[in-house]
């Protein structure tokens, strides 16, 4: 068992000769075996074990990174050097990296200690975490029920307690749906915040690395330790890194928005109901809240599903089995090769983008489709401007229901893309988000509650969920 | 051509960058290397990498734009160009669409007739290089991934050429540019100046354009002049069997002389252009066009105006001179030891380029240096030898590069000059050859080379040609007097 709330905790624990971080890890280590049924790993680095003396040396006499001895799992979209990037396809399957993503390298320059590698959708595309070459992970909270995605690997991990915290990635909301689905906190960074070098493209000008944790300390330590400028992603930026973690408490009366149109028709009750007690909680701490209006919410899931295809058309033509990655045995020409080995090594969902994506970028195509989306996202881009002109914290859903079952929307995908609707907006505008578990539907099924700040204040986000954290 | 038709003519030329490192990543652009030796997970396509800019590329496109008197655009954006094919890891090659660095240019061409014309340049823009598939090595295609990511540079004119000449000498130009620049080494055989050719036909007169096809392949300068004259015959022809031209992509096959198809419209392909999100704008501000623009060598025009005023060189010389920078700089470091600016000029365009092109060599290969081929002049000027024995020693200069005094030092070459040692010379083959003394007095003036050719070599070829002349002269008219 855990006996620690978050990482300064354990940190003292280890310091006091309470905790031995060799025993932690192999907790960790036995719980991920004990829960194989979630199937939220794809690979687990047993060998871990290995670096738990030395680090622990390292904490004892003060000379430990800032995540010394933190049990993080990565995403398998991640890269890490000399270990499995599969990306949950079979595309990728065998494929071995030379190197590192620069956040996951962050993190090991830290002193954390890195697990295993999580399931999530094929290629990071999907809400359930039911497109995956290495099976449905299912959400541990209810097991007949999924633990959303695409980094459902990464939610699932840290709700059964199969680690201390994860990495996940958000292109459309796969960070803050899975954290919703599955009753823990997620960060979507502002993107820019974190390089995104190793990381698996799906449609580069949305996808972000952020963290999920069960406390808002461990996301905010995580969130300082893997952002800021990389000359090895020109879109990062050359932003100052906040000090999350000593500014988390300092709470400001904060103007809190509620966009009308989130709160529409399609959402849950019990969603609805759980937020605004929430509000009527925050109000009586003396917040202002307003309603606000984001009039082009209605073109989000439509503009994003454009954009991301297109970009994701693109970006995966490189799994062409002439290289690296699958070939199909059915090869005799050229033409063969790739119809074969991409037919034959990419999910159906990965299939569906791709040719939605080669289809809105098509010479005649173009202006209708992906012109007049990037249209769309700039004037959604100018709604969040113009909101926190009169707001610093945008309040919503984070999904319109909870968990749903395992292959109750696998034959719709229209319904499964709809389900993206609170989320998507962040990332075609690209301000940070983060998810807040707020308690549980009568089904006993977590209930998330999404926060958005403006581009770059990940401060103030954290600060309005730490006002949760610390009344849980 | 058939008089009845004007051809129209534009060229997408691509330059190769003589960059240290590839365009998106620090790999090396040595083109020697042993396949996929030059390589790393970003020009590999591997998933997750990611492109960071060369500014170097920037800058050397920026330059052949001011070079082009071309409009560099503050904000310029790569896009995405996506087809497969298995020299081109990513999928898509990183290239400019909308919004290229630089636009509107001209490069001024003259005709045979010496007049000028300008050829409108309509963009210059940036773009990675694809890898090498190699057909021919048994069943199998391999693919050396070396080139992929080597900066290109793609020129685009606009249709101002109406023949094939003018194409020529369009293309010559534009490899003086970009030579001159330092940015591209402007070999064709070698690739790393390639040229597409967009061909149409139209009747004089006409001006809405012809159905248009176009020709790659074309490996040389010759074979441009050569493919575009056999395109627009083609052409022609078929307009004069009451054909029709077929939009399609043709390939020029210099072994055979001839043209053959590649694909036609049908086939073409939808590149599917869109802005690449993993690229920032590049942005050239006022500063950094400033910088560049430093960093402008006096180019080719200007150059050769200037050695006329400077040096008063006859404009053909000065044409020939600034052919090449190289040849340029050349004479140029000649100048730093003489100032016989003719005669270095003379020594460049006689010995020097007959022996470059004799050896195909490159002037940077040529094996005197300029410092002592100037000494060699100088040596001339100042009496130490004559121009014949200069001639004599230059051979060995071309094998050993030595100082040419200590040549003339070693083989005891010096001039004389001594007019009594002359005289001594002259007086000794004046009375071995009375004879000859005969025939001048009786107005055989001929035989003056006669006595000339004796004292040279009497001398060695070492006396002052010009006092041998004097004193030989006044010594024969002395002997007319009694």
């Amino acid at each position: 068992m855990l006996n620690y709330k978050n990482h300064s905790e354990k940190i003292s624990l280890i310091k006091e000769d309470k905790l031995s971080l060799r025993e932690n890890v192999s907790f960790f280590l036995d719980n991920i075996k004990r829960n194989s049924n979630l199937n939220a790993y794809n690979f687990v680095f047993d060998d871990c074990l290995m670096q738990t003396s030395s680090i622990e040396q390292k904490i004892k006499n003060g000379s430990a990174g800032k995540l010394a001895g933190m049990v993080i799992a990565i995403k398998d979209v991640l890269a890490i050097k000399q270990q499995p990037l599969t990306c949950s396809s079979n595309i990728l399957r065998d494929f071995i990296p030379t190197y590192t993503a620069t956040a996951v390298q962050k993190l090991i320059d830290a002193d954390a200690i890195i697990i295993g590698k999580t399931n999530c959708d094929e290629f990071a595309m999907g809400s359930s975490n039911e497109n995956s070459a290495f099976g449905a992970v299912l959400n541990p909270v209810d097991k007949s029920r999924v633990p959303g995605g695409s980094s459902g690997g990464s939610a699932a991990a840290v709700a059964a307690s199969l680690c201390d915290a994860s990495l996940g990635t958000d292109t459309g909301g796969s960070i803050r749906q899975p954290a919703a689905f599955c009753g823990i906190y997620g960060l979507k960074p502002t993107y820019g915040r974190v390089s995104r070098y190793g990381l698996t493209a799906f449609a580069s000008s949305f996808d972000t690395i952020g963290p999920f944790a069960r406390n808002v300390e461990d996301i905010a330590l995580v969130l300082s330790v893997i952002s800021g400028y990389d000359e090895k992603d020109s879109t990062s930026f050359r932003t100052d890194v906040p000090d999350f973690i000593t500014k988390l408490n300092s709470i400001k009366k904060f103007r809190i928005g509620l966009p009308k149109e989130y709160f529409a028709e399609g959402l849950n009750e019990e969603i609805h109901n759980a937020i605004f007690e929430k509000v009527e909680y925050l109000k009586k701490q003396g917040f202002e809240i307003t309603e606000i209006e984001l009039p082009h919410t209605e073109y989000s899931i439509s503009a994003y599903y454009i954009l991301t295809t297109a970009e994701a058309s693109s970006n995966l033509a490189r799994f062409d089995g002439a290289r690296y990655g699958f070939r199909s045995k059915e090869d005799k020409n050229l033409l063969n090769m790739y119809v074969n080995s991409r037919s034959e090594g990419f999910g159906n969902e990965i299939k569906r983008r791709i040719m939605l994506g080669t289809y809105v970028l098509s010479s005649g195509y173009y202006d209708a489709y992906y012109r007049k989306a990037q249209k769309v996202r700039r004037l959604l881009k100018q709604d969040f401007d113009k909101a926190f002109e009169k707001v610093d914290l945008i309040l919503t859903p984070t999904t319109p229901t909870t968990a749903f079952k395992i292959g109750e929307k696998t034959s719709d995908p229209l319904e499964m893309y709809l389900g993206d609707i609170y989320t998507t907006s962040a990332n075609l505008a690209g301000i940070p988000g983060i998810n807040i578990p707020i308690g549980k539907d009568k089904q006993g099924l977590p209930i998330g509650m999404q926060v958005m700040a403006n581009q770059f204040d990940e401060v103030t986000l954290l600060s309005v969920a730490q006002i949760f954290n610390l009344s849980e | 051509m058939d008089s009845k038709y004007e051809a129209v003519i534009g060229l997408e030329v691509h330059a190769q960058l003589l960059t240290d490192t590839k365009i998106f990543c620090g790999c090396s652009t040595r083109f020697d290397a042993p396949p996929n030796t030059n390589v790393c997970p970003v020009c590999l396509g591997h998933p997750g990498v990611l492109p960071v800019m060369n500014k170097k590329v920037v800058e050397f496109t920026a330059l052949m734009g001011l070079a082009t008197e071309c409009a560099i655009n503050e904000r310029s954006i790569f896009a995405r160009k996506n087809y497969f094919y298995p020299d081109l890891p990513k999928g898509y090659q990183i290239s400019q669409y909308e919004e290229p660095i630089c636009e509107h240019g001209k490069i001024t061409i003259e005709l045979k007739d010496g007049s000028m014309r300008d050829i409108g340049i309509i963009r210059i823009h940036m773009e990675e290089d694809a890898g090498k598939s190699i057909h021919d090595q048994g069943s199998e295609t391999l693919i050396d991934v070396n080139r992929c990511g080597t900066p290109l540079m793609e020129i685009v004119s606009e249709p101002d050429m109406h023949t094939a000449d003018e194409a020529y000498l369009y293309l010559t130009k534009l490899k003086q540019i970009v030579t001159y620049l330092g940015i591209c080494d402007g070999n064709m055989e070698e690739g790393s100046l390639r040229c597409d050719a967009n061909i149409s036909i139209r009747l004089k007169g006409e001006t809405k354009l012809g159905t248009k096809t176009e020709v790659k392949n074309m490996n040389s300068f010759r074979n441009v002049e050569k493919a575009i004259e056999f395109e627009i015959e083609r052409q022609i022809d078929i307009l004069e069997e009451g054909g029709r031209i077929v939009q399609q992509t043709l390939l020029w096959n210099a072994d055979q002389n001839k043209i053959i198809p590649m694909r036609s419209k049908e086939e073409a392909h939808d590149y599917r252009y869109f802005p690449d999100p993993d690229l920032m704008p590049v942005i050239v501000d006022q500063k950094w066009k400033v910088e560049i623009s430093k960093m402008m060598p006096e180019l080719p025009e200007k150059r050769r105006d200037r050695f006329i005023e400077q040096y008063s060189l006859p404009k053909y010389d000065a044409e020939i001179l600034t052919s090449s920078r190289d040849l340029a700089d050349y004479y140029e470091k000649i100048l730093t030891v003489t100032d016989d600016y003719k005669s270095a000029s003379n020594w460049v365009m006689t010995e020097v380029l007959k022996n470059i092109n004799d050896r195909k060599i490159t002037v940077a290969q040529f094996p005197v240096s300029a410092e002592n081929l100037g000494k060699l002049i100088k040596m001339i000027n100042e009496n130490i030898i004559s121009g014949k024995i200069a001639k004599e020693i230059f051979p060995e200069m071309l094998s050993t590069n030595s100082d040419p005094n200590v040549i003339v030092k070693e083989k005891n070459l010096v001039q004389i000059t001594d007019t009594s040692e002359i005289e001594n010379v002259i007086d000794g083959i004046l009375s071995a050859n009375p004879k000859q003394i005969e025939e001048f007095l009786s107005g055989k003036d001929k035989v003056i080379g006669f006595f000339v050719g004796q004292i040279m070599k009497e001398t060695k070829g070492k006396a002052n040609p010009a006092i041998v002349n004097e004193l030989l002269k006044s010594k024969l008219e002395s002997k007319r007097e009694k």
